[in-house]
């Protein structure tokens, strides 16, 4: 096996001529509403928005959409889920679970994403393993653009951390569309202010 | 290994009608796609100068960002190891694995481990491998290699997949419906990320030095099930796939998707910096002939690639021969610069699979000279000789016409007669390949150089 030094020193030699490292700036943004934004480019990507002005209309929503019987999940302390979260749960044993609750840390106007690490997802597995994902998002935590995002001190300090824009989707066969390839088979953002 | 024959391959593809045409139809549509995005960002040109420059920066500065990437990662729980060649990936890959017993793979896509033939080494030394991107699973089911990086099943249309999965996974081969066929993929799939025995594993689209982070973009999760549900995720990075800090993210992650499929970003775009309490993260940074591409003058800017695929779709050829034609992991304009870096033998005819048109080095997001590499790859071949014997001869006999203008002259002038009175059977012959797709215009009555002489007047028309 190569080992390091032999390793780097091959690449080391083979270097073309330093080339100096451009300056990236930050770039006007188009304006507008950013929430309207967020909307508009979430629904480009078949995710959807909705309105909520509690914890218990998002339980309503839920039963109203996936059923009364629907096995939750919720790493939001607001809402109750109908089975257990915590850290140290084999990520597996989320495999039979119909709907995940996940509180973004913000959204992203630009691309309409939201933001999660193991914080916010508890199990990471969550965002993936379940079959529709119901994600609350304060309309006061809202970022312009990707270049902002990048800007964030957020990546330095998360192990794991994810932009994630609608549910899962393939168009891997004749370029058709499908919603719910590996992950999520819907995803449904619920403007919802955070617990003070 | 024996030359491919790009020619003969696409002729193969191009036998099939319907494929043809849909193909040609898909690509142009993800190249059209991919324009609207770009013109609705003022700053577009501006990113593609920035990406350029952060890589051609990056691979200048390449053993030191290496360093800064290593020791971060090892500092923040990830075990890194290095390997020169495939087959040092490859053994490492199963060393990780049997050393904790473990005997399932599941990965997400990876252009670096089709490059490895990573399953073949695994598959017989008892490691069940299973590609979950549903592209490059119905490529692993059909024992092919990927015909696109970003969508490697696009030279198949649903009744081929219909069939496919129907004799390996158990579907009607009778129905081609594609959401019977996608479904029946995930259900197939699925159950292997909660097996036991199971290691998770994924590629790299960015590896950030700053923080140690792998930065992986799918749009089916798959990447994120495979690091998030096994507790051991391996990474295979390529070492051109380093930047230097999490704000350049900004730069790239804005062009990828835009790129490939002209979508804004991809559902997922995930960054894995340090491994879950209680889980092992491992990278493994690949050289295989990164850093002897780096050490060539003109061909080092092919490692700026960032793989999104849209020098592929725009190209002309490519969209009408199929990846599998180009006879190697990388296909299409990219492929015909990378491939030759590897074995100048084997992949000698790529080159000359392009018309120059300079579409591919337009679209590069990260602007890499593609079709100047093209160019410079045919010199380096004709000058080692292995430029097949029929071309050879040819571009000879141009090359005497073409040096003496009045043999060039008399050709011109009794061409245009000849093209007139010539029988099909004689222009459409099988040794002129150009004229199997294509009608040759008609010829005008008079050259040039007759109609100057005529309507100017006086002179030879040398001036």
């Amino acid at each position: 096996m190569a080992t390091r030094e032999a390793f780097l020193a091959k690449v080391r030699a083979a270097q073309p001529e330093a080339r100096e490292r451009p300056e990236v700036p930050l770039f006007a943004s188009v304006g507008g509403d950013l929430r309207a934004r967020f909307t508009a480019a979430l629904a480009g990507m078949g995710g959807t928005c909705v309105e909520a002005s509690s914890a218990t209309d998002v339980l309503a929503l839920i039963h109203e959409r996936f059923g009364a019987d629907a096995s939750v999940c919720s790493a939001a302390p607001e809402v109750a889920g109908t089975r257990p979260l915590s850290a140290d749960m084999l990520p597996a044993s989320l495999q039979d679970v119909d709907v995940g609750v996940v509180r973004a840390r913000f959204g992203v106007a630009e691309t309409g994403s939201v933001w999660f690490s193991e914080q916010e997802y508890v199990v990471n597995a969550i965002g993936y393993i379940v079959q529709h994902l119901i994600v609350l998002l304060d309309p006061a935590q809202m970022i312009d653009g990707l270049q902002d995002v990048y800007r964030r001190p957020d990546f330095q300090r998360a192990r794991y951390a994810a932009l994630v824009t609608g549910p899962s989707a393939t168009a891997d066969i004749e370029g058709v569309l499908i919603r719910g390839a590996q992950g999520v088979r819907s995803l449904t953002v619920v403007w919802l202010s955070a617990p003070h | 290994m024996s030359r491919i024959d790009h020619a003969k391959a696409a002729g193969a593809f191009i036998a099939k009608t319907e494929h043809v045409a849909f193909h040609d139809k898909r690509l142009w549509d993800l190249r059209e796609k991919r324009d609207a995005q770009a013109h609705n960002i003022a700053e577009w040109e501006t990113l593609r100068e920035l990406a350029s420059g952060i890589k051609e920066h990056t691979l200048s500065h390449l053993s030191g960002y290496l360093e800064q990437f290593a020791s971060t990662a090892e500092a923040n729980g990830v075990t890194v190891h290095w390997a020169a060649t495939a087959e040092e990936h490859n053994e490492l890959v199963y060393q990780i694995m049997s050393g904790r017993g473990m005997t399932t793979l599941v990965k997400s896509k990876s252009m670096l481990t089709d490059e490895c033939a990573m399953r073949e080494y695994l598959e017989p030394r008892g490691i069940t491998v299973m590609e979950t991107d549903l592209g490059e699973r119905i490529q692993q089911l059909d024992h092919q290699d990927p015909s696109h990086m970003v969508v490697p099943a696009v030279h198949k249309l649903r009744g081929d997949v219909a069939q496919l999965f129907g004799r390996t996974i158990g579907t009607d081969p009778e129905n081609s419906d594609i959401h019977y066929l996608a479904e029946s993929q995930r259900m197939n799939t699925r159950p292997y990320f909660v097996r036991e025995k199971t290691a998770g594993m994924t590629g790299c689209n960015f590896a950030v030095a700053e923080t140690g982070t792998v930065v992986v973009c799918t749009n089916e999760g798959n990447a994120d099930l495979s690091a998030n549900v096994p507790p051991l995720h391996i990474a295979s990075i390529g070492i051109e796939k380093l930047i230097p800090k999490v704000a350049d993210l900004g730069v790239f992650v804005r062009m990828l998707s835009r790129s490939a499929l002209g979508s804004p970003i991809t559902q997922y775009t995930s960054h894995f910096r340090a491994p879950r309490p209680g889980t092992e993260m491992h990278y493994i940074l690949v050289d295989h002939g990164r850093s002897e591409r780096l050490a060539m003058q003109d061909f080092w800017y092919s490692l700026k690639c960032i793989r999104c695929g849209a020098c592929m779709n725009t190209c002309p050829v490519y969209r009408r021969s199929g990846g599998l034609s180009y006879g190697g992991t990388y296909s299409g304009p990219i492929g015909a610069i990378i491939n030759p870096t590897y074995d100048l033998k084997r992949y000698s005819a790529l080159p000359f699979a392009s018309t120059l048109n300079g579409s591919c080095t337009n679209v590069c997001p990260v602007k890499i000279n593609i079709h100047e590499q093209i160019y410079k790859w045919r010199q380096v071949i004709t000058e080692r000789h292995e430029v097949p014997f029929v071309k050879q001869e040819v571009l000879k006999m141009a090359g005497r016409l073409l040096a003496s203008p009045t043999l060039y002259r008399a050709t011109v002038s009794s061409m245009g007669g000849a093209l007139r009175r010539l029988p099909n059977f004689v222009l459409y012959n099988p040794l002129n390949i150009w004229g199997r797709q294509r009608e040759l215009p008609e010829a005008p009555k008079l050259t040039f150089h007759a109609w100057y002489r005529k309507n100017r007047g006086g002179g030879d028309g040398n001036a």
